[in-house]
């Protein structure tokens, strides 16, 4: 190696460079996805967000729904890009594609129009409405500061659709932890859910490397915990129980167990579904849940299973991801 | 912009005339930032895109995936310290720092294979990590080696200075990347291992492991023992800078605590928090080089510690008065201004002190000392804020950073042993 003059090297280097981009370029080329055909909107049909017996979920990354009695049939896609999609009332939460590495909140009327847009940070994850259409709420991911670590951590953010008042983050909130204050700088929220008076909500707080359900007071800005090992909380139409992923030996390395949290009695069931769930669950009707599950390949499908433990998982729509009822 | 054609080092930089002292760097002090350069390029193209990757290309939890992180710096450490002992040994500095970089290259393929395994990505990053450990050791003795002790600090300032201009332009090429092939990570990923490969031939070729003329080692010297290598935490002068490394790491709380101290004092947009390690980041590249030439004026000692008075001096604007985008500048100059006063300026001070036979597994120790502190220092930090809310537990830093710049002082400034000038090699 010594032998080679300075020109020698250099010639190496650009030989390699040009090589090396050939196989870079290469790669990318086949890598590249051919352009995606525009999924194709069933008959003449458009998707609106009004009540009625349809589902609303994301077909290969757009809004569309399908016939809550033929959930498998037809399905009406809409050209709206969503990676997570939610609804009640007439309101639509979308968190939407802004540029190839950034993200929207949009609120949708009936009419699958924009009426806000929020810009957030990170990766989005979880997108609720309450039952009302008023309250939004959504959670992303951001990534750890890249020159130090690769850790991650979460931004919940609540939007009043009536007043337009949005809280960016709940980590603003203050906390009572088992009846004590509480605050470290590790405090991450995600998976809000509303109850009807608009104001109270559930969410799970981490902390300390736990986490928990807590209930919170927009108005007062405050959170307290209820329980440990509860996480993406949704609660039921009748506002008496809580769907929720539970993290088995409370351990999230070893996957979630779907349950139902009796939010009376505080009494836990597990439901028929021994996969692991890792979503925030929809309530379809009082009785059976909704969810993602990923096949090997990263394919996603929506199931369903009943509330009270007892049935078993049911495919509902293949191909399908974020189901979300039209109430 | 550094180029050089001076091929040895250059002895005589008592009279630098202003153009020559930009040219006082020695080739091998620039192939080596080149490498730098380029390697920092495909780390952050895979550092940028890896959050997406991991949510939104496999699906896989987050929170899955934070269990991963964070258990392999025990390791990591320990590895770099033997790395940095086997290329004293053998006499391949050159050698065990191309393979620290071939290893980071080779993870950027591992990421394509791992597939949606969650402990295989976890041992890919952890053999990247182990990459990032093993190299640098090697690299900074290298640049040590081929530059003479009195400019030090400007081939550690130009050096640290390339690193951050490829740290730059990275995630840029990251998302030129996905801009041209949609969302196909694995492109990133492959054009990431081309970019390292790039960076282990020019270390190849243009790195050497003695500049000419140096003495060559004599093959009946007796080779490096590892009684040797502890022998060097005895000497006095090696484990003071050892102490003292330890001492400054605890004194530095972590970036992700200063951004978001600060991002809740101004109550900045979130989606601008990315952006303030960049800011910090420019003043690190523009200031290394000038820091650097200045440490070898004044002495490296002192403009270590500014560095580390401009990092107290950033702890305390977080809990002051001041407020606004003043504050946001401020901080991030002074920031960046400590990174810039201390990370290759350290390395500076240390190199003389340390014996030449030994100079990578001492460099190694002081690395070590400071990250396995920081990590002390970072959790102490994470209690502070819990039982004292964050402004005092930033006072609390402030009042650290004080101690130890008194302790530091009290290690390194002895009058009897001028550490940062005329050490003879």
């Amino acid at each position: 190696m010594t032998a080679l003059s300075t020109r020698a090297k250099l010639a190496v280097v650009v030989a390699s460079a040009v090589l090396l981009a050939a196989v870079a370029t290469g790669y990318a080329a086949t890598a590249a996805q051919a352009p995606r055909t525009p999924p194709p909107t069933g008959g003449e049909q458009a998707v609106t967000l009004t009540s009625g017996p349809r589902l609303l979920a994301i077909t290969d990354r757009h809004v569309s729904t399908v016939a809550t009695t033929d959930p498998a049939g037809p399905r009406t896609v809409a050209e709206l890009e969503c990676l997570r999609v939610y609804a009640a009332a007439g309101t639509g939460v979308c968190l939407k594609p802004e540029t190839a590495w950034s993200y929207q909140v949009v609120v949708l009327d009936a009419a699958l129009r924009q009426t806000r847009a929020v810009s957030v940070p990170g990766l989005p994850n979880r997108a609720r409405v309450s039952a009302s259409g008023r309250m939004v709420s959504w959670t992303t991911f951001v990534g750890g500061d890249s020159y130090t670590s690769s850790g991650f951590s979460t931004r919940t953010g609540i939007l009043d659709t009536r007043t337009g008042a949005t809280v960016a983050s709940l980590e603003e909130f203050a906390i009572t932890k088992d009846g004590r204050g509480h605050r470290n700088p590790d405090v991450n929220y995600w998976g809000v859910t509303f109850t009807a008076d608009d104001n109270r909500f559930y969410a799970t707080m981490s902390t300390g490397g736990k986490r928990y359900l807590v209930r919170g007071d927009l108005a007062a800005r405050t959170v307290e915990t209820l329980k440990e090992n509860v996480e993406c909380p949704s609660l039921s139409p009748d506002g008496t129980r809580l769907a929720f992923k539970e993290a088995l030996d409370a351990d999230p390395a070893k996957g979630w167990r779907l349950s139902v949290l009796d939010l009376v009695t505080m009494r836990v069931t597990a439901t028929a579904e021994t996969r692991s769930v890792d979503d925030q669950a929809a309530w379809l009707d009082s009785g059976r849940l909704a969810y993602t599950l990923r096949r090997d390949d990263g394919q996603p499908d929506v199931w369903s299973v009943p509330a009270d433990g007892a049935g078993t998982p049911t495919l509902v729509i293949p191909g399908a991801e974020s189901p979300s009822p039209l109430t | 912009m550094y180029l050089s054609t001076v091929s040895r080092p250059v002895a005589d930089s008592a009279e630098p005339g202003p153009r020559r002292r930009f040219a006082l760097v020695s080739g091998n002090v620039v192939a080596l930032g080149t490498v730098s350069l380029i390697t920092d390029v495909s780390a952050e193209m895979v550092a940028a895109v890896l959050p997406l990757y991991l949510v939104l290309g496999l699906h896989l939890s987050p929170v899955a995936f934070g269990v991963l992180d964070g258990v392999h710096t025990g390791a990591t450490a320990l590895l770099r310290v033997v790395g940095g002992f086997a290329a004293d040994r053998f006499r391949r500095r050159k050698l065990i720092a191309g393979i620290g970089y071939t290893l980071s290259a080779v993870a950027k393929l591992g990421l394509l294979l791992a597939g949606r395994s969650i402990p295989a990505i976890g041992a890919v990053i952890a053999v990247d990590r182990l990459g990032k450990g093993v190299r640098s050791a090697p690299r900074d003795a290298l640049i040590t080696l081929s530059t003479p002790p009195e400019a030090l600090g400007r081939a550690f300032g130009v050096h640290r200075a390339m690193d951050s201009v490829g740290a730059f332009l990275g995630p840029l090429a990251a998302f030129a990347v996905l801009l041209v092939v949609g969302q196909s990570y694995d492109a990133v990923f492959v054009t990431s291992f081309c970019i390292a490969a790039l960076a282990v031939v020019v270390l190849v070729l243009f790195v050497r492991e003695r500049s000419p003329g140096e003495a060559v080692d004599r093959p009946d010297d007796p080779k490096v023992s590892v009684g040797e290598a502890f022998g060097l935490l005895r000497s006095g002068p090696a484990r003071r800078l050892v102490l003292a490394a330890a001492l400054l790491g605890l004194a530095t709380i972590g970036d992700g605590f200063v951004y978001l101290l600060l991002q809740r004092r101004v109550d900045l947009g979130l989606r601008w928090f990315p952006l303030l390690a960049v800011g910090t980041s420019l003043a690190y590249l523009l200031l290394a080089a000038p820091l650097g030439v200045l440490a070898d004026r004044i002495g490296r000692l002192p403009v270590v510690l500014g560095g580390y008075t401009a990092l107290g001096a950033t702890y305390l604007l977080l809990a002051g008065p001041v407020g606004g985008w003043p504050l946001v500048a401020l901080t991030l100059t002074l920031y960046g201004v400590f990174y810039a006063a201390t990370d290759g300026v350290l390395i500076a001070l240390a190199g003389p002190v340390l014996p030449v036979r030994l100079r990578t597994t001492g460099i190694a120790l002081v690395q070590t000392g400071q990250a396995l502190a920081y990590l002390v220092s970072s959790v102490l930090f994470g209690l502070a804020w819990q039982a004292w809310g964050p402004e005092n537990a930033i006072r609390a830093a402030a009042v650290a950073v004080a101690s130890v710049l008194v302790g530091t002082l009290f290690l390194l400034a002895s009058p009897s042993r001028p550490t940062t000038r005329k050490v003879p090699r």
